[in-house]
């Protein structure tokens, strides 16, 4: 931690706003309380959350080195929240509303990762900055010199309000309705720390787009978004939004649904705090597992929702700050520094010798503003990180070539709006001397990643070392890819948790891991055909499950099948429904196989991590024995028919879906219970399939209630899954219901692997 | 304790950046066979990133990492906490840090003899600009305590020039007027 500590409170106390610096002081005392063991570590946990200052993998004081688990035995033996090291580096989250950045800003980000990280920033899928291997000592100063600037980290983390997102080329957009910055940014001030939204049983993400059928925001995915619209009213367009709740991805992933379709700007932000009020009031605060508001609105429906929402809006006081920034909202409009048809001083050079990285970058990274004259530039980073040097650079080319108008995307990108079209090459060289001209933004090599193992305590997967591995081998190849395989989307998720938003790109992973041979092997869940247009119009659906190690060789498999078979123009999404899951799921089955540890140990490990995935139960002899145990069988089974519960739902069969899909847990349930019980079920439950209810009721009280079924995050969740299905009819799901029950039932299998696993190597150690 | 702390170290290599792969391993190894008797947490890989920070090896008082900042391969010892003593003692213990690891890493079979560092050639700064401030009265402090040490290591003859510009942080690099292995730097340096 930082010797000058404390030290930056008086220098910036003219810069850093009362409330801000108020605020942070409270939170430095905080710490020293902590620091005397004077706060509860839950309440330390959740205050410093509420501040962006989040736990890193290994903060439990515990890592496996690849040979045993090691105790991290850190100089301070304090805790920063339960089960979690003092001196344990953590992540800090910085919120970037609507990703908006200055060149100011974007220095002061530089230098804080220098000074307190190590020396990456890093663009999260939610346009946030996130500093990695952070001391928790650290923060109020790093926290000061960002209100300094005008950024706060509150609510970053915990159950808050968190960042507001934007299409990030609002306002210079060809499709939008109109402007919706103003509106993200009076959204992201009026709810931060208002007293509304201090008591939600989980996090909210809201999201602003400018029109329906571009990704734009990717209002669907999200706890609440607005769209904009406009109708004519006395011949005169009059600007309104479409309000829709109860969006999200995580691990059983929905669709927002329409709760208004014209809210008028007056109404948007008392809206948003009626919405707030009844989700504290009527959300889920114990479990977890369902308290984000999705689960609320499933419970209630729209409809009962959109009636409490409405009544809860009719009893708000008037608060003048719901239309105090609307004067100006509608002309609000950014500048360019120059003129658009200004011309590059070195530009020519770039443009008439034709070359070929120049034209690439012009097709893949600039987009035509709807202002004539001007470009949005793309500035793709690899995997979202970008140096302090970079950031600099950044800064300065932001001055020099606009009005400091730069956001964050949730593709883990910048944007420069307001180029010049006229100094395009000039910048291109510009971004180039700062190693930040690579091109195929939005493109196959432009992989999107959440942190995964790498950092996450969730990670099961390293899905950034996947992420790196396929981006080297595409970009290799990016020149010979068909312009239809180039313009695929990829997006990697450590876990189901979707935070690298998996649900909604052409081929998606999430991390998941398999026995095989005796071992834990890194796998990742295949996810195809979910859709970025539409403000993520609809998600994919799980394939299989394919050994890290081989998913480059899916990739090829994918997108050779697509080139191939491909209809004419047929988009990836058509061709994937066309096609079917099984066929695809056949395609991928010769890439499931895991040789020996001895004849291919690298299956056993993860990309960019040498270390063995697990070792508990690891040895010579295990390794090397083929043995394939009946449990490992039946699982398959039981994954297998949760794939035929999918096939039954796309032919519209959906009481049979829902059969399936139950069917396919129970079977793993009984699996489980077989394998806990030495080979048979137990006393009361039949082998037969036809006795779901005494598997169900074994499972309850030798797995659930036992809690060895427990998730060591998701504690009981997955296990609920098959409880709950266990009381419903399949007659009684409608579409949305089965879909939700086959995201279960593919949840409950792979909670079942883990279990297994879990149960395996407390054996072994027996 | 000493006004200096945070010092960093960059030993610069003599050859173009090799493939950096190797260097996953190499740092997870050292984890397991507790290299140095520092207290390594883990390894993170920044190989993807253009001139930057490379292979980096996370450990509670430091941040090891092969770095690549300014196209410029090096060993980057960056000292997080406190060093007691005096000014020349954080400096001095950053620089045997940065050799010590640079010289494991030559030993190291996965590089086949390819990374080889420069002992002659390094840069150090100061990662905290509230402590040290880049400007004038503060590049003169650190000139001042960086000198002798400097002398020690490279020779009366070595040039120190200031690093950046005014928004970087404060350092100087640091060259020899002689050849200078990281074995012979070591030495100077502990003598």
């Amino acid at each position: 931690m930082k010797v000058s500590n404390g030290s930056w409170s008086e220098l910036l106390a003219d810069k850093v706003p009362a409330d801000l610096a108020a605020e942070i002081d409270v939170f430095e005392n905080e710490i020293a309380l902590k620091r005397q063991d004077r706060i509860d570590d839950r309440v330390f946990a959740e205050t410093r959350l509420r501040r962006g200052v989040y736990g890193q993998r290994y903060d439990n004081g515990h890592r496996h080195d690849g040979l045993q688990t090691r105790e991290l035995d850190f100089p301070e033996k304090l805790t920063k929240g339960p089960d979690t090291a003092w001196d344990a580096p953590g992540m800090q989250r910085i919120k970037i509303p609507f990703g908006g950045l200055n060149a100011e800003q974007i220095e002061v980000l530089a230098d804080l990762s220098e000074e307190y990280s190590d020396g990456i920033s890093h663009i999260t899928t939610r346009q946030d900055v996130q500093l990695h291997f952070i001391h928790v000592a650290d923060t109020p100063d790093l926290m000061r010199r960002l209100a300094a600037v005008g950024i706060t980290t509150r609510e970053a983390c915990g159950n808050s309000v968190r960042n507001v997102t934007a299409c990030p080329i609002a306002g210079v957009c060809h499709t939008q309705a109109f402007d919706v910055t103003p509106y993200a940014d009076a959204m992201a001030r009026f709810l931060l720390g208002h007293p509304d939204v201090q008591d939600f049983g989980r996090k909210f993400k809201i999201a602003f787009s400018g029109c329906r059928h571009e990704a734009c925001g990717l209002v669907r995915l999200h706890d609440m978004g607005a769209i904009a619209v406009t109708r004519q009213v006395d011949g005169k367009a009059e600007r309104g939004f479409e309000l829709y709740v109860g969006g999200g991805l995580g691990s059983v992933p929905h669709q927002a649904k329409l709760l208004e379709d014209f809210v008028v700007p007056d109404e948007l932000l008392p809206m948003a705090q009626a919405i707030s009020r009844v989700y504290a009031r009527l959300g889920e605060k114990k479990n977890r597992a369902a308290a984000r508001i999705k689960f609320l609105i499933a419970k209630l429906g729209v409809d009962e929702f959109r009636r409490l929402v409405r009544e809860e809006r009719a009893t708000l006081a008037e608060d003048p700050r719901w239309t105090d920034y609307m004067e100006g909202a509608e002309e609000f409009a950014e500048s360019p520094l120059a003129d658009g048809s200004s011309a590059s001083r070195d530009g020519a050079a770039h443009s008439d010798n034709g070359a070929a990285d120049y034209a690439t970058w012009l097709e893949d990274n600039v987009y035509r503003q709807r202002q004539a004259g001007y470009s949005t530039v793309t500035v793709a980073l690899p995997l979202g990180d970008i140096t302090a040097s970079q950031m600099r650079a950044l800064a300065d080319i932001a001055r020099r070539y606009t009005r400091e108008t730069v956001r964050t995307t949730v593709e883990q990108n910048i944007v420069i709006r307001w180029v010049p079209d006229g100094r395009l090459a000039e910048l291109y060289g510009e971004l180039a001397a700062a190693d930040l001209a690579a091109s195929g933004a939005g493109t196959i090599v432009d992989i999107t990643s959440c942190p995964g193992t790498d950092t996450c305590k969730l990670g099961i997967a390293s899905s950034r070392g996947l992420a790196a591995e396929l981006r080297e081998r595409l970009l290799a190849k990016s020149y010979e890819l068909d312009a239809s395989v180039r313009g695929l989307r990829i997006k990697v998720s450590g876990c189901f948790n979707s935070c690298g938003q998996h649900h909604v790109s052409d081929i998606g992973f999430y991390g998941v891991s398999r026995k095989r041979n005796n071992i834990t092997v890194p796998h990742f869940q295949v996810v195809l055909g979910g859709q970025w247009q539409e403000n993520a119009g609809s998600y994919g659906l799980a394939i299989g499950a394919v050994p890290s190690r081989r998913i480059p060789d899916a990739v090829d498999t994918i997108t050779s099948r697509y080139l191939a078979d491909r209809d004419g123009d047929e988009s990836f999404q058509d061709f994937i429904q066309r096609v079917g899951k099984a066929d695809l799921k056949g395609m991928l089955e010769g890439l499931s196989d895991v040789p020996t540890y001895e004849v291919d140990a690298s299956y056993y490990s993860d990309w960019g991590d040498p270390r063995v995935f697990t070792t508990g139960d690891m040895g010579i002899g295990e390794c090397a024995g083929e043995v394939v145990a009946p449990i490992d069988f039946q699982l398959t089974a039981a994954e297998r028919e949760a794939f035929e519960a999918q096939l039954h739902q796309e032919s519209g069969h959906l009481e049979k879906a829902a059969r399936t899909a139950y069917g396919a847990m129970v079977n793993a349930a009984a699996a489980l219970l077989r394998y806990h019980h030495g080979g048979e079920l137990p006393t009361g439950s039949a082998n037969g399939s036809g006795d779901h209810d005494q598997v169900v009721a074994a499972f309850r009280t030798d797995l659930y209630d036992t809690e060895l079924f427990f998730d060591p995050f998701a504690k009981g969740k997955f296990g609920a899954y098959l409880l709950k299905a266990s009381s419903h009819d399949s007659a009684d799901y409608d579409e949305d219901g089965v879909r939700q029950l086959i995201e279960e039932s593919q949840l409950f299998i792979e909670a079942a692997h883990a279990c297994y696993a879990r149960l395996a190597d407390e054996a072994a150690l027996v | 304790m000493s006004w200096l702390q945070h010092v960093n170290v960059k030993v610069y290599a003599r050859t173009a950046a090799p493939d950096l792969t190797p260097a996953i391993d190499i740092f997870h190894r050292w984890i397991q066979s507790e290299y140095g008797d520092h207290l390594l947490l883990d390894v993170a890989d920044y190989r993807h990133v253009p001139a930057g920070p490379g292979v980096i090896l996370v450990a509670h008082e430091a941040i090891y990492g092969l770095d690549e900042a300014g196209h410029q391969l090096g060993m980057l010892y960056n000292r997080r906490t406190r060093v007691a003593g005096e000014a020349a003692d954080a400096i001095g213990l950053s620089w045997r840090e940065a050799l010590a690891a640079c010289a494991q890493l030559e030993k190291e079979p996965e590089f086949g003899g390819e990374l080889q560092f420069d002992g002659a050639v390094a840069e150090v700064f100061v990662n905290d600009r509230r402590l040290a401030p880049n400007d004038e009265a503060t590049a003169e402090r650190l000139r001042a305590e960086l000198q002798p040490i400097a002398e020690q290591v490279l020779g009366s003859g070595c040039e120190l020039r200031r690093l950046g510009e005014q928004r970087d942080r404060i350092g100087f690099l640091c060259r020899g007027g002689q050849e200078l292995s990281v074995a012979d730097a070591q030495s100077r340096l502990s003598g």
